[in-house]
């Protein structure tokens, strides 16, 4: 067992894991954030997607003990204490961009990275974005809505774009 | 878009308006409650071996190193199960074959006993502390395998000398049925003007819903009651399924939570193993037990869907009227016979060979047939998708062999809606429909008439471009449970709903259905909303847990609103009568003299009134009711069986490029016009359209199951074979509906939207595909089309590229 220590969605957390651990392991069962996914074991499918120091990464190709010390966000720390939702979220409510929500919490995730990533995002540029993201559920066109709309939000209110 | 402003919604969450969803905030924040995401004091893990072999024999399993393993609590096999007189999984649907005989059913056993059948099948499984535990013992456990030859195909299984899966199918056969009138079939062809046949395939697929299956068995020592958490469907279906049937636990003592499920799309109806060994096992260790699937696992042990190997033969006049189709399938069961398997290619598939079409001579037969391979059930669409594609397939077909236009030739075959309610050949009885309607605005929305101007920019360019068409019909709603019963089904069919009002004039719906994606906390809420002019905020759907819902058949088949909002719209005239009697008596009026209209009881003809909220008030405090005339309280219960099945329909129409250097089919447009009845909430329907149809496309272009023929081994079984639609694979899409044919038979007019999609989207694009490769002399691809397939077509075509 090894001591990784790291910031999660603001706090300060350590936990004892295993050397096997991986970063969607400790966040599920360790800390009981189980707003972050698992939909496949090879990496392909991005419901898993998480911020680590600020840019989005599939947690189940990290292992724990690599987090040690980095400031990981998680779905669950994306609204405003206040449960504002971020504008991302706002926008997928808004465009109906998620059916089971299983997928969500992820495309939610890679979706902010890459409105923070991109001066200017079109659907192309979305549609490729998201292309490690799989969605059964809603046939991407609402997802491509949300984000394009989500990403100018987030655009026009900085304020709580930042939040996170 | 699209919605008539005549159906414009007369209050902003009633019926008609496109109401934000109520359950997207706990989805988006990430407290949704999946199945994974419980978990129970002192559970424990469950790690399921299964057969890494098509077809073997077991010798010996020994456990005894996996026992002493760090962690392990107990390691069972199918000795454990059959000591216990553990059941095997039924099957739901009986079928009869040709002879009269009744289908083979071979036994399920949640654990093997001797034999494994396919890759994946449970052999043993391995409870420990933690799942890697659980996992690392599992690597322990020696079973003495003796390999055996493995079948994958239909074909192949039919074939002499072909491996047996069981000893009780002779040559594989499960069953060899037919539809239809044989002899009128032949006397059409006999005088046809000119025949088109078709061999095809409707390759298999993964259903794939994104949220793994998972289950968590608790016994409770106190109570001797058992609750099961799983990721289902339909609960009360696998309370029935395994308590009564697998593990002999009455129904009062089992309770079944299906909670936030992420997606089923057909492969979460069925009862499977793993919710049998969880519930059975955790009375033995006297711990709850978790299972939960990884991906790999979902390859090899969800329930697939389709595979037919089909022979088709359509009959025409010299003026392109249909006069018969004769039809000929092999569908794939798998190893076993899963849950509602026999009914997909019999019931849910041959009786949609009409299409929409006035085809007077129907005749098809299948043989369903055991193979090493996981096993085969529903799967969206379900049986409807294969019939389209057959259907559409052929007609394409047909109209390019005769050069009539294929929009011509289908409309001098369209059932007019002067015809309905229309007898097919094939048993149904379609109540409605405006077939010409949807094609036409289907054809203005691509702009078809501009198709060759845009075929011959694209030539400019090295680019091969095509249109394709679908015309589809679907039997939803399933179903009137006395015409399933006659069919073999082995279940009623009706759907459960319970309005409950509660003192302070808000409301609890109870609901058989169950949401997985489909947005019922937001739809059926509009419903009560609408009817009883009370805000939705005071409105609480509740699904999925069989110690709280009357007893449902659960979601699949289009179903939720059709059968499942009548329920709930039968349970609300019940309150009306109910409050109208309670208002008669506080106004004291007649019961006859009271109207009820936008949440108010009147008198008629006065200015006296009382909210349902004042009436449901004095419900609970009855303080000066006539007992003995007038019942406290206001809380209906209805179960609602369908008159008939529902007829959604539509055209979709896809325009793609292929670009003959690589292959590779881009879709360019895409557009559906549908009739899905009444739409309750437009976002939501449009948005179940488009992930119908990004199925139908994943089948035509992408997605394939495929087993090596000689080992029996999955080839695609993770996401890096399996091919599953991307969001850069796709385009958007232009989806319209109308409703001037509300279905004729519900009291909601609705008709199910869940799986139009994925049943007409792969047979538009094949077509789509077929007309790009058409001047090639290309006639048809089977699916999918993959960049290889459409450039291999394209180097072995007839008609050189070069020549054109
Ligand atoms: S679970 Fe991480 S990519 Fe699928
Ligand atoms: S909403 Fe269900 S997988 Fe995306």
């Amino acid at each position: 067992m090894t001591s990784v220590s790291l910031k999660v969605n603001g706090k300060s957390v350590t936990r004892e894991v295993e050397g096997r651990t991986l970063l969607v392991q400790l966040l599920r069962d360790h800390l009981g954030l189980t707003g972050t996914h698992v939909g496949c074991d090879t990496s392909q499918c991005g419901a898993c997607v998480v911020h680590v120091d600020g840019e989005s990464i599939k947690s189940c190709t990290m292992l724990a003990v690599q987090a040690n010390g980095l400031e990981v966000t998680t779905i669950e720390g994306l609204a405003a204490a206040d449960g504002t939702l971020h504008p991302m979220q706002a926008a997928f409510r808004e465009h109906h961009g998620l059916q089971c929500g299983y997928c969500t919490p992820g495309m939610v995730m890679s979706a902010v990275d890459l409105a923070k990533s991109h001066e200017h995002l079109d659907e192309k540029t979305v549609r490729e974005g998201l292309e490690g993201n799989i969605c059964r559920c809603t046939g991407y066109h609402n997802i491509v809505k949300a984000v394009l709309a989500g990403a100018e939000a987030m655009r026009s209110q900085p304020a709580q774009a930042a939040a996170e | 878009m699209s919605n008539s402003p005549a159906n414009a919604p007369v209050n902003a969450t009633g019926i008609g308006a496109s109401v934000k969803r109520r359950e997207d905030f706990r989805f988006l924040t990430g407290q949704g409650t999946y199945t994974d995401d419980i978990n129970r004091p002192n559970q424990t893990h469950a790690y399921i071996l299964r057969s890494p072999y098509a077809h073997a024999r077991i010798n010996g399993i020994d456990t005894a190193a996996a026992l002493e393993a760090p962690g392990v609590v107990a390691v069972f096999t199918g000795k454990d199960i059959a000591a216990d007189k553990v059941n095997g999984l039924p099957c739901g649907w009986l079928i009869h074959s040709k002879d009269g005989s009744p289908m083979v059913e071979p036994p399920h056993p949640p654990l093997v006993l001797d034999k494994v059948v396919h890759v994946g099948d449970q052999v043993a499984v391995i409870i420990a502390e933690t799942c890697e535990q659980a996992k690392d013992a599992a690597e322990l456990v020696m079973v003495d395998y003796d390999e055996l030859p493995a079948v994958t195909t239909s074909p192949e299984a039919l074939k002499d000398g072909a491996p047996l899966v069981h000893d009780q199918a002779t040559g594989n056969l499960c069953y060899d049925w037919h539809l239809g009138d044989k002899a009128a079939t032949d006397a059409a062809f006999a005088k046809a003007a000119h025949v088109t046949k078709l061999d095809l395939i409707n390759n298999r697929l993964v259903p794939n819903a994104m949220e793994p299956r998972a289950a968590i068995g608790e016994f409770d020592r106190a109570t001797g009651d058992y609750t099961l958490w799983t990721t289902s469907q339909n609960p009360h279906v696998i309370r029935l399924l395994m308590g009564a049937f697998v593990l002999g636990i009455p129904e009062h003592k089992l309770r079944v939570i299906a909670p936030d499920v992420g997606g089923g799309f057909g492969s979460k109806i069925y009862h499977y193993a793993e919710e049998a060994i969880v519930t059975w096992a955790s009375r033995k260790i006297g711990r709850p037990i978790k299972w939960v699937a990884e991906r790999s696992e979902s390859f090899v042990s969800d329930a697939h869907g389709r595979d037919h190997v089909t022979h088709a033969e359509l009959a025409l006049d010299a003026d392109g009227k249909f006069l018969g189709l004769r039809v000929q399938t092999l569908a794939n069961m798998g190893a076993y016979l899963s849950t509602f398997a026999p009914s997909i290619p019999t019931y849910l598939y041959a009786t949609l060979l009409a299409g929409q079409y006035t085809t007077p001579a129907i005749y098809a037969e299948v043989k369903a047939v055991f193979t090493h391979t996981v096993p085969v059930d529903a799967y969206r669409g379900a049986g409807r998708p294969e019939a389209c594609y057959l259907i559409e397939r052929i007609v394409e077909n047909a109209a390019r062999e005769l050069g009539i236009d294929k929009t011509e030739l289908r409309r001098r075959n369209f059932i007019p809606p002067s015809a309905m309610p229309y007898d097919t050949p094939v048993a149904l009885q379609y109540d409605c429909g405006m077939f010409e309607k949807c094609l036409d605005q289907a054809l203005n929305l691509i702009d078809y008439k501009g198709f060759p101007a845009r075929k011959a920019e694209a030539k400019a360019r090295g680019k091969l471009r095509g249109i394709g068409l679908a015309s589809y019909i679907e039997a939803c709603g399933i179903a009137p449970s006395n015409v399933a019963g006659a069919l073999g089904a082995r279940a009623g069919l009706y759907e459960s709903g319970e309005v409950r009002f509660h003192p302070t004039g808000s409301v609890t719906v109870f609901t058989g259905s169950h949401s997985h994606g489909q947005s019922h906390e937001t739809t059926f809420a509009q419903l009560v909303s609408d009817r009883f002019g009370i805000p939705i905020e005071n409105v609480e759907i509740v699904h999925g847990d069989t110690s709280k819902v009357p007893f449902g058949m659960g979601t699949y088949g289009s179903r939720s609103l059709a059968v499942g909002g009548s329920a709930i719209s039968k349970a609300m005239d019940k309150v009306v009568n109910k409050a109208k009697k309670i208002a008669a008596h506080m106004l004291e009026a007649a019961e006859t003299d009271i109207v009820f209209e936008q949440g108010k009881f009147t008198v008629a003809g006065t200015d006296r009134s009382l909210t349902i909220g004042d009436v449901a008030l004095s419900a609970y405090v009855p303080h000066n009711f006539p007992l003995d005339e007038l019942e406290p309280g206001l809380d209906e219960q209805a179960f609602y069986d369908p008159k008939n099945f529902t007829y959604p329909n539509g055209t979709q129409i896809a325009e793609v490029e292929i670009d003959p250097e690589t292959g590779v089919v881009r879709i360019e447009k895409f557009v559906a016009v549908d009739d899905f009845g009444r739409v309750i909430n437009p976002m939501v329907v449009e948005g179940q359209v488009h992930g119908g149809i990004v199925q139908g496309i994943g089948q035509a272009l992408m997605e394939n199951c495929v087993y090596d023929p000689q080992t029996g081994q999955l080839l695609t079984g993770s996401y890096m074979d399996y091919c599953m639609p991307r969001a850069d694979d796709v385009p958007s899409f232009i989806v319209q509906y109308h409703e001037e044919a509300p279905c004729t038979h519900n009291p909601l007019g609705v008709k199910g939207c869940g799986e139009a999609g994925a049943i007409g989207g792969s047979a538009t694009v094949m077509n789509a595909v077929v007309d790009a490769l058409a001047d090639l002399g290309i006639k048809h691809l089977d699916m999918p089309a993959t960049p290889l397939r459409v450039w291999r077509a394209i180097q072995d075509a007839s008609v050189p590229l070069a020549a054109e």
